[in-house]
C-alpha cells in the first residue's frame, strides 16, 4: 500500500521540480523583456487580432496591409461565410452574446434587423465617426443609424446602383444590336425588356436563355419603386403594394415565356452558367460586375453593360458595424473608418467593382473615366455614377430578407411549373403573414 | 467485498485518525465507487448534452419563445396544436418517410448481398472490405457537392448518360420523386458499405458446418443466403434496421446542401419544399426564423415519430425469417 503512494509523491515532487525549473526559465526571459520594455517607452502596443466577418470577397485584403502600416500591432483576420449563414449567425451571436467578430459586415437586406438592436452595438459617435456623415449619401448614412436616431451603428461600404449586363456574342447570334446605347434603347421599361427576351428566344440560340432566373430581377424591380416590401412604419405591405404585385407578374412573365435558364442565383450551377454562357442578360448591381469577372474568367470582352429597364434603383450594398462584445472597439472603429474612407472606397471599386457610397467620388475624374477591358471597356465608372446619382432611397424593414425568401420560393414554384402564378401568390401571402 | 465491509466500518468508528485503516477505507471506497467514476464521464456528458436539452426543449416548446426577444410567454400546448395543422410540417413528414424508405430498403438489401459476396474466400479480402468503408469516411458535404453536380440538370453526368439512350434530361432537384431519388442515392452511397461490413462481421460468426451441410444437400448460394445466413444474423439485421431507421428520420445535411442548387430559401428544401425533411424543417423554423418554441415542439413530435418508426420496424424485422429456430 505504501509504495504506490511514495511513487506518487516522488512523481509529484519531480513534476513540481520541472515546473519550478520552467518557472525559473520563464522568469529569466520575463525579466529580460521586462527590462527592455521599461527602457524603451516607444515600444509598440500589445499585439491584438481583429476579426472581420464578411459574406464574400469585399476586396479589403490589400487594404489590411496598409492599415498595418499605421497600426503595426494589429493583425486582421477575415471570417467569410455564405450570405444567409453570415447574417443568421450574427443574429444568433448577438442574442447569445458570444462569438461575433470585432467588425461585422451587414447587407442592406438585413440592416434593419440590426439597427433595431442598438444596445448590442457600439455607438460609432463615441469614436468620433459622426464626422463622416458629410461624406455619405444621405440615405446610405441614415440606413446605418438606429431607428430613434440616437446611435450611429454602421458606416456604409458600397451601394448597388443598378445596370443590366449582357453577352454581346449571344446578342449578336440572336440578331440583336450589341452596342450598349442601342441595347439600352431596346428596354426603357421592363415590358420592353421581356419583349426583347421573346425576340432572343425566337432566334433559338443554342444553349442560352435570355435571363439567369427571375429572382434577382424581381428584387431590382421592387427596389425601383418608391416603397417596397415595407411601409415607413415597418408594416409588411406585400399584399397591398401594387408595385410589388406588378414586379411579381413581370417576373413570372419571364418564367412563363420560357426566357429563364432556371439557374438559382449564387448556386453552383449558376456559377457554371457564367462560364458556359447559359444566359444572355443578368441584372447587374455594381457589385455583380466583380462577380461576373470572377466566374466567367474566359469571357473577357464578351460581356458589356447597359442601363437597366425601369429607371434607376439600388440593389444591395453593405455597412460595417461594431458589435459590443468585441475586445478592441477603438482599433476596430479605426479599421471601419479606414475601410470606408473615400480613398479606399475608390480603390475597392476599381478592383472589385463595388460602387462607393460617397457622392464626392461620383464626379471624380478617376472614377468617371474608369473603364474595364473585361466589359469591353464599358465606362463602368460613368454608368454606375449616373445610376447612383439618380437613386431614390427606399425604406427597408426588419424582416426584409425573410419576406424576400418567401417571395423567392413563390417565384421558384412558378418557374419550376409547380403552381400557377395565382396559386403561388396566395401561398406567398400566407407565408408572409407568418413572418414575425 | 462483503466480508470486509463491517471491518471497515469498525475502523471508521474506532480509529478514525490512524493511517492504516484509512488506507483500507479508501481502498474499499475505491472498489465501490470507482466503477461509477469510470462510467460517470459518459453519463455526465449525456446529461449535459442529451438529457438536459431533451427536457429543456420540452419546456421551451410550451412557450412563445423566439431568439430575438427576452420575453417567453407560457402558452401551453398551442405550439403543438398549430403544428398539427401545419401543412409544411406534414409535407416534411411525408418527405422524410419517402426518402427514408427509398434510401433504406435498397440499401439494406444491397448491403446483405455485398456482405454475402465478401463472405467467401477472396483474394485481397482486406482491400475489398476497406474499400467498402471509404464512402463512409468521406465528408457528407463533399459527397453532396459532388452528387449535386452528377445530378445537375444542364451539365450533370447522369443526365448525359441517360441522354445517350435518348431520355430527356431530368431536372432532378425540381420534382418531388426525382429529388427524393437523388438524395436517397447520396445516403445509400455513404451507408451501404458500412452496413455491409456489420453484416459481414455477423456472417462470419455463422458456423461453417451449416453451409457445408447445405452444399452437400445441393442448396444454391442464394438459397443458403435466404435459409441460413439471414435467419442466423437476425439480431444484427434488427440492429441495423433500427439504426438506419433512426438515421433516415434525421436526414438533414443532404437536402440542405442539395437545396443550394435549387433556389428558394436556404432551408426550404426547394421552392415548393419538395425535399424538405423534418430535421430541415426544424432547422428552418429554429435557425432561420428563430422561433425556438415552435421548433422545439416540432423536434419533440419528430422524436416521437422516430420512436414509432423504430418500434414498427423492430416488430416487422422480428417477424421476418423466423424459419431457423
Amino acid at each position: 500500500m505504501a509504495s504506490p503512494y511514495s511513487t506518487a509523491r516522488r512523481a509529484v515532487a519531480a513534476s513540481l521540480l520541472v515546473l519550478g525549473l520552467a518557472a525559473c526559465g520563464g522568469g529569466t526571459t520575463g525579466t529580460s523583456t521586462g527590462t527592455g520594455s521599461t527602457a524603451d517607452p516607444a515600444k509598440p502596443a500589445e499585439k491584438i487580432t481583429l476579426t472581420i466577418g464578411l459574406f464574400g470577397d469585399f476586396g479589403f485584403k490589400p487594404l489590411y496591409e496598409e492599415f498595418k502600416k499605421t497600426h503595426p500591432n494589429v493583425e486582421i483576420v477575415e471570417r467569410v461565410t455564405q450570405f444567409n449563414d453570415h447574417h443568421n449567425n450574427l443574429i444568433k451571436r448577438l442574442a447569445t452574446n458570444a462569438g461575433a467578430a470585432d467588425v461585422e459586415a451587414v447587407e442592406v437586406g438585413y440592416i434593419s434587423t440590426f439597427t433595431s438592436q442598438p444596445a448590442k452595438f457600439h455607438n460609432l459617435k463615441e469614436f468620433g465617426l459622426d464626422k463622416r456623415q458629410a461624406d455619405y449619401l444621405e440615405w446610405k448614412w441614415a440606413q446605418g443609424v438606429s431607428k430613434d436616431g440616437s446611435t450611429i451603428m454602421g458606416l456604409g461600404t458600397d451601394v448597388g446602383g443598378l445596370a443590366m449586363c449582357y453577352r454581346k456574342d449571344l446578342f449578336e447570334k440572336a440578331g440583336l444590336p450589341t452596342n450598349r446605347d442601342e441595347v439600352a434603347a431596346l428596354w426603357p421599361t421592363w415590358e420592353q425588356y421581356i419583349e426583347t427576351g421573346k425576340k432572343f428566344s425566337a432566334a433559338n440560340v443554342a444553349g442560352a436563355k435570355f435571363v439567369d432566373s427571375p429572382g434577382e430581377i424581381f428584387r431590382a424591380m421592387v427596389n425601383q419603386a418608391p416603397t417596397g416590401l415595407y411601409d415607413a412604419n415597418d408594416t409588411i405591405i406585400v399584399d397591398s403594394n401594387p408595385d410589388v404585385k406588378k414586379a411579381w407578374d413581370l417576373s413570372n412573365a419571364i418564367s412563363q415565356n420560357n426566357l429563364s435558364a432556371k439557374l438559382a442565383a449564387f448556386s453552383p450551377p449558376w456559377n457554371t452558367g457564367f462560364a458556359k454562357g447559359s444566359f444572355a442578360t443578368i441584372i447587374c448591381p455594381a457589385w455583380m460586375t466583380g462577380f461576373i469577372q470572377e466566374q466567367a474568367k474566359d469571357a473577357t470582352g464578351k460581356w458589356d453593360i447597359a442601363t437597366v429597364p425601369g429607371g434607376s434603383g439600388n440593389s444591395g450594398g453593405s455597412h460595417l458595424m461594431l458589435p459590443k462584445m468585441g475586445k478592441h472597439p477603438k482599433e476596430a472603429a479605426e479599421l471601419i473608418d479606414f475601410l470606408t474612407s473615400k480613398e479606399n472606397q475608390a480603390k475597392v471599386f476599381k478592383e472589385e467593382g463595388t460602387f462607393p457610397s460617397i457622392p464626392a467620388l461620383y464626379d471624380d475624374p478617376s472614377i468617371q473615366s474608369f473603364t474595364k477591358p473585361f466589359f469591353g471597356d464599358a465606362p463602368i465608372g460613368k454608368i454606375y455614377s449616373d445610376a447612383a446619382k439618380a437613386l431614390k432611397p427606399q425604406h427597408l424593414g426588419p424582416k426584409e430578407a425573410d419576406v424576400r425568401t418567401a417571395i423567392g420560393n413563390g417565384l421558384g414554384r412558378v418557374e419550376q411549373g409547380k403552381q400557377s402564378p395565382d396559386e403561388s401568390w396566395a401561398q406567398v401571402l400566407e407565408d408572409v403573414k407568418k413572418i414575425k | 467485498m462483503t466480508t470486509r465491509a463491517p471491518e471497515v466500518m469498525r475502523a471508521v468508528k474506532s480509529e478514525p485518525g490512524r493511517h492504516r485503516p484509512k488506507g483500507r477505507l479508501s481502498h474499499s471506497l475505491d472498489m465501490k465507487a470507482s466503477p461509477y467514476a469510470y462510467v460517470a464521464p459518459f453519463f455526465l456528458l449525456f446529461c449535459a448534452f442529451g438529457l438536459f436539452p431533451l427536457i429543456y426543449t420540452a419546456w421551451v416548446s410550451l412557450h412563445e419563445w423566439t431568439l430575438t426577444s427576452d420575453e417567453h410567454t407560457f402558452i401551453g400546448l398551442d405550439n403543438f396544436s398549430t403544428l398539427f395543422g401545419d401543412d409544411y410540417f406534414w409535407n416534411a413528414t411525408f418527405n422524410t418517410l419517402s426518402i427514408g424508405i427509398i434510401s433504406t430498403v435498397p440499401q439494406l438489401v444491397l448491403a446483405i448481398w455485398l456482405a454475402h459476396l465478401l463472405n467467401r474466400p477472396l483474394k485481397a479480402q482486406t482491400f475489398f472490405r476497406i474499400t467498402m468503408l471509404v464512402p463512409n469516411v468521406t465528408s457528407v458535404v463533399a459527397v453532396v457537392v459532388i452528387f449535386s453536380q452528377l445530378f445537375g440538370r444542364d451539365y450533370g453526368v447522369i443526365n448525359w448518360v441517360i441522354g445517350l439512350v435518348g431520355v430527356e434530361p431530368i431536372a432532378w432537384h425540381e420534382g418531388t420523386a426525382s429529388s427524393h431519388v437523388a438524395i436517397s442515392v447520396m445516403i445509400m452511397w455513404r451507408w451501404t458499405g458500412y452496413n455491409a461490413l456489420i453484416f459481414l462481421a455477423a456472417m462470419q460468426a455463422v458456423p461453417k458446418e451449416l453451409y457445408e451441410a447445405a452444399t452437400i444437400d445441393g442448396a444454391s448460394s442464394f438459397k443458403q443466403l435466404r435459409k441460413i445466413t439471414i435467419p442466423m444474423i437476425k439480431p444484427t439485421i434488427i440492429f441495423v434496421v433500427i439504426v438506419s431507421t433512426i438515421g433516415a428520420m434525421q436526414i438533414m445535411a443532404e437536402p440542405l446542401l442539395f437545396g443550394q442548387t435549387s433556389g428558394g430559401g436556404v432551408a426550404s428544401g426547394g421552392p415548393d419544399r419538395q425535399f424538405q425533411t423534418l430535421s430541415l424543417y426544424v432547422y428552418e423554423v429554429g435557425f432561420t426564423s428563430f422561433d425556438f418554441g415552435y421548433a422545439s415542439a416540432a423536434s419533440w413530435v419528430m422524436f416521437l415519430f422516430v420512436l414509432i418508426a423504430a418500434g414498427i420496424n423492430y416488430l416487422l424485422t422480428r417477424r421476418m425469417g423466423g424459419a431457423l429456430k
